[in-house]
């Protein structure tokens, strides 16, 4: 059973979106519970080049504005373990990352300066080697449910789908997201 | 936590050592044991701690949220893992890597496990472990079988146990060395760690090894056990040994090591060692863990008593043939090569920045034709993908000679010269090819509140601060600041070594009205060459926001009036500290809330600064409160102590910094509106009954250790001091000043004012 999804949607490249905005408002998001998981502490890694940015730790998931790869995005990362098919898994862990950038988008913090748009790119990655290695028969293996979770959430079909990185790497698959 | 722990625990039978496999199965029983009720909570905080598996912030279930101390609601149905310490609350994990020594595919597990278990991020300390954040205590097994199956372990990493042995990361390739002391470093390690006379120490046991006595790269001098190389002429053959320094160490009360012997033969090493632990294992305190190191035991005992001591243990003990059966390859070892020398030529566009890269960042080695590249790591940070290219770099240039370093740092060994322009573009497409290295730039910090449980100001977030605005105005830097030392610590317990730095500091917090501020107290002149020779001294305390404006300053004047030649160390010295004291004073005020409320929070948090659950209010008014100006005067009076001790003046010295802590408690006294007599008996026997029995005076971790030092310095007074005797009082004199300052914000916090 696939757990631990990871999803990252990527934002519109745009100038002043800076790391103390991303700290206060995952502050502010601690205090408010604004997620469903159990939120802990936020960290900031802005120092690292093409690092994890800032990082809001929670119990069951992790949310942070990731700079991976040298390209700005929002990072849902599930850590616990959920009982539901791969499909629920990918599903869920899609609309927490959305449900996170529309939050980041009208805050205050950013005064609108961070956009992440109606079409969009997205990766979802499996954060397991032992349940998914990056391999073609994981990635095929895994494909219908990803195919029927973005169906799930964006209501419609237009999307178009690849394995990325190499063999030790996680399973990590690029998502073009049609409008 | 993670899905696939049980896959990991099949998939890896037979592919570790078997030992480190059966340490890893007794493990992760133990911590079913515990899941089921049927082991001790003490038993689970200690066993966790000796495999590396570490508190971290917020673990009791209670942060502060900038605004109020909120519960963190975790699933209620755990034990917990250690005293106060919640079954679900994320924690570290700290990996041991004896001499910081490192393979490609080692590098690259580091970089799966950060991954899955951590957030992205694996940290180099400045003990050249590995440490990874944020884990769940119930991935830790999995995560350990999938180092010990690339050969690495996270056995007594913490706890009461000998730490991890560091090493000069040049060691065999270095200039200045008198041989390589990587073998013997390897093979102390492994001889000590689960060794049956290692098991039942009071506190942990630090060893280092050094190539030689001029440069940094061991800091033997603030070692249990600090070894540097040395050769001497024996019946007419050349002989390898060790110069042999004890007892040394950072913490709150920082010492430094005693020479042991001037030539411990290299046969004698190893049973030297385990005759060392178990004279301290014996005799060293247990029950109170603040005097527990070495270093208090070396203290006691005097440095000769101590070594007839171990060396009467030295000759009772039983013979073993580890102690000797690794020389037989040492003098021939050598670390392999993958390309043969070969000359620099640098042309183009980019020779301009990797020159510039090249000054900091390049060491040629003795060997002609290579050199060791220093990797900078920024807060000794490094992502996943930065450590899968590492790899890559590593098997496309070198062996397996990768290095992590006590600057936090990671080292390539044997890059053929020619390569060099070729590894500076791979590092630079990596994001890793920062110049600095060893530098002013290159700034060392541990955890601090970050992390750890016992930090008190953001040590990451003012050294990223720091880094910043240096980097911004690198090339621009005087040559005589550029090579300058920063470290910080986010506490008195020096774990970013800032007794050692140039320019040193650590977190305290100050009160001002109804706020606590974040402040760093200033350690200027200490030394990190000569295997760290001499320790700073704390100046003053500044609020965190302007310890850029010291670190400018204080460089300013120094490069504006040193003479010819003069060291940071000797500058600091010839002007005093009552000197520099006055140069930063201005500084060293806090504006008012409503002027400037960005000094009420700390570097990298936007959280109003508070320390444990104090909230904003409870002491009202603009009105300074009358302890805060008779405790800031107690400080001064410790500072004065210092300088007495200085000109020589040891008694007035000593007696000054006794009446400092006499005063200090006399105004929490005060504070309380207790009545008392003016006598000293009367004010200690008062503040025993009033703070320390009514915990008022209490630390979270330390208790109320830190009393004691007043209570000794009350028996000692009136009799003659040591300068060392002296020298010690004044230091803990400065911590107990520092308490006063917490149990009066402490009281405030419950009412008491």
């Amino acid at each position: 059973m696939i757990q631990h999804v990871n999803v990252k949607v990527f934002a519109e490249p745009a100038e002043g979106v800076d790391h103390n905005a991303a700290m206060a408002v995952f502050q502010r998001w601690i205090r408010e519970s604004a997620c469903e998981e159990l939120l802990i502490d936020v960290v900031d890694y802005h120092h690292v080049p093409a690092g994890p940015g800032t990082v809001l730790v929670g119990h069951e998931a992790n949310y942070s504005l990731d700079n991976g790869g040298n390209r700005l995005g929002l990072l849902y990362n599930r850590k616990a373990p959920i009982e539901a098919s791969a499909e629920q898994n990918v599903a869920q862990a899609l609309r927490a990352a959305l449900g996170a950038c529309r939050r980041l988008e009208d805050a205050p913090e950013f005064a609108g300066r961070l956009r992440f748009g109606p079409a969009h790119e997205i990766e979802i990655i499996v954060n397991d080697r032992a349940l998914a290695p990056n391999t073609d028969d994981a990635f095929v293996s895994l494909k219908p449910a990803i195919e029927s979770a973005l169906v799930t959430v964006y209501g419609h079909a237009c999307f178009a789908l690849e394995r990325l990185g190499d063999a030790r790497e996680r399973l990590r698959i690029g998502v073009q997201v049609g409008k | 936590m993670k899905a696939s722990n049980g896959l990991w625990r099949e998939r890896l039978v037979g592919a570790m050592h078997p030992e480190l496999a059966q340490e890893i199965d007794v493990f992760e029983n133990e911590l079913a044991l515990r899941k089921r009720g049927k082991l001790e909570e003490a038993l689970i905080a200690e066993t966790r701690l000796r495999r590396g598996v570490y508190g971290q912030r917020y673990d009791n279930g209670q942060r502060h949220d900038g605004r109020a101390t909120r519960q963190l609601a975790y699933p209620e149905d755990k034990p917990t893992k250690g005293p106060q310490t919640l079954w679900d609350a994320p924690g570290m994990q700290r990996i041991k890597i004896p001499f910081g020594g490192l393979m490609a595919r080692q590098l690259e597990i580091l970089a799966e496990l950060a991954e899955e278990y951590s957030d992205g991020i694996a940290h180099v300390t400045t003990r050249q472990d590995f440490q990874l954040h944020f884990v769940h205590i119930e991935d830790t097994p999995s995560l350990m079988r999938r180092l010990a199956a690339v050969g690495i372990t996270t056995r007594e990493a913490c706890g009461n146990t000998v730490r991890n042995v560091t090493a000069c990361p040049v060691a065999g390739v270095c200039r200045t060395q008198i041989f390589d002391v990587t073998p013997y470093a390897k093979a102390l390690a492994y001889f000590l760690m689960g060794h049956p006379d290692t098991q039942s120490f009071g506190r942990k046991f630090k060893i280092s090894f050094s190539g030689c006595c001029e440069e940094s790269c061991g800091l033997a001098h603030m070692h249990d056990f600090g070894a540097i190389a040395v050769e001497r002429e024996v019946d007419g053959k050349r002989k390898r040994g060790f110069e042999l320094w004890v007892g040394g160490g950072l913490g709150a009360v920082p010492q430094l090591a005693r020479l042991f012997t001037e030539f411990l033969p290299e046969e004698e090493l190893l049973p030297v060692a385990q005759a060392m632990a178990r004279v301290f294992a014996r005799l060293g305190e247990k029950k109170n863990r603040n005097t527990a190191r070495l270093k208090f035991l070396v203290a006691k005992l005097g440095i000769d008593e101590f070594r007839r001591l171990v060396m009467e243990e030295r000759a009772s003990l039983p013979y073993d043939q580890r102690w000797t059966e690794y020389l037989e390859h040492v003098e021939r070892a050598e670390e392999p090569r993958l390309k043969p020398p070969s000359l620099l030529q640098i042309e183009g566009a980019a020779a301009g920045e990797f020159t510039r890269w090249a000054a900091t960042n390049v060491y040629p080695q003795r060997q002609r034709g290579y050199s060791t590249v220093t990797v900078a790591l920024p807060l000794g940070d490094i992502t996943s993908d930065q450590l899968r290219a590492l790899a890559d770099i590593a098997r496309g240039f070198i062996e397996d000679t990768i290095r992590t370093t006590v600057e936090q740092n990671m080292v390539l060994r044997w890059v053929s010269d020619g390569d060099l322009p070729e590894v500076h573009a791979a590092l630079q497409a990596a994001g890793l090819a920062t110049p600095g290295a060893g530098t002013i730039l290159d700034v060392a910090a541990c955890p601090g509140t970050d992390t750890c449980k016992l930090g008190i100001a953001s040590s990451r977030g003012l050294a990223a601060e720091l880094r910043t605005r240096l980097a911004a105005r690198a090339w621009q830097l005087d040559e005589a600041v550029q090579n300058l030392r920063i470290k910080i610590s986010g506490c008195f317990n020096s774990c970013g070594q800032h007794h050692v730095a140039d320019l040193g500091f650590y977190g305290v917090s100050r009160k001002k009205g109804e706020y606590v501020v974040p402040h760093f107290q200033v350690v200027l002149g200490g030394q990190w060459t000569g295997n760290a020779a001499s320790y700073g001294l704390a100046v003053g305390a500044v609020p965190s926001k302007r310890v850029p404006e010291v670190v400018d300053r204080i460089t300013g004047r120094y490069v504006r009036e040193r003479t010819r030649g003069e060291s940071f160390q000797a500058f600091i010295a010839r002007i005093g500290k009552a000197e520099c004291r006055r140069t930063l004073e201005d500084l060293m005020e806090v504006p008012p809330h409503d002027a400037d409320p960005s000094f009420y929070s700390d570097w990298g948090d936007s959280r109003e600064f508070t320390i444990g659950d104090l909230g904003a209010g409870e002491c009202a008014g603009a009105v300074v409160p009358p302890v805060e100006f008779q405790l800031a005067a107690c400080e001064r009076e410790v500072f004065e102590a210092q300088l007495k001790l200085e000109q020589g003046a040891i008694e007035t010295a000593a007696a000054q910094a006794y009446e400092s802590m006499l005063h200090g408690a006399a105004a929490l006294l005060r504070h309380k509106e207790v009545a008392f007599g003016g006598s000293p008996d009367e004010i200690v026997g008062t503040f025993r009954v009033e703070l320390v029995e009514t915990r008022l005076f209490w630390d979270r971790f330390r208790g109320g250790a830190l009393s004691n030092y007043f209570f000794k310095a009350h028996e000692n007074a009136g009799r003659v001091h040591t300068e060392e005797a002296a020298h010690q009082l004044i230091e803990e004199a400065q911590l107990f000043i520092e308490a006063c300052h917490a149990c009066y914000v402490g009281m405030a916090a419950v009412g008491v004012s």
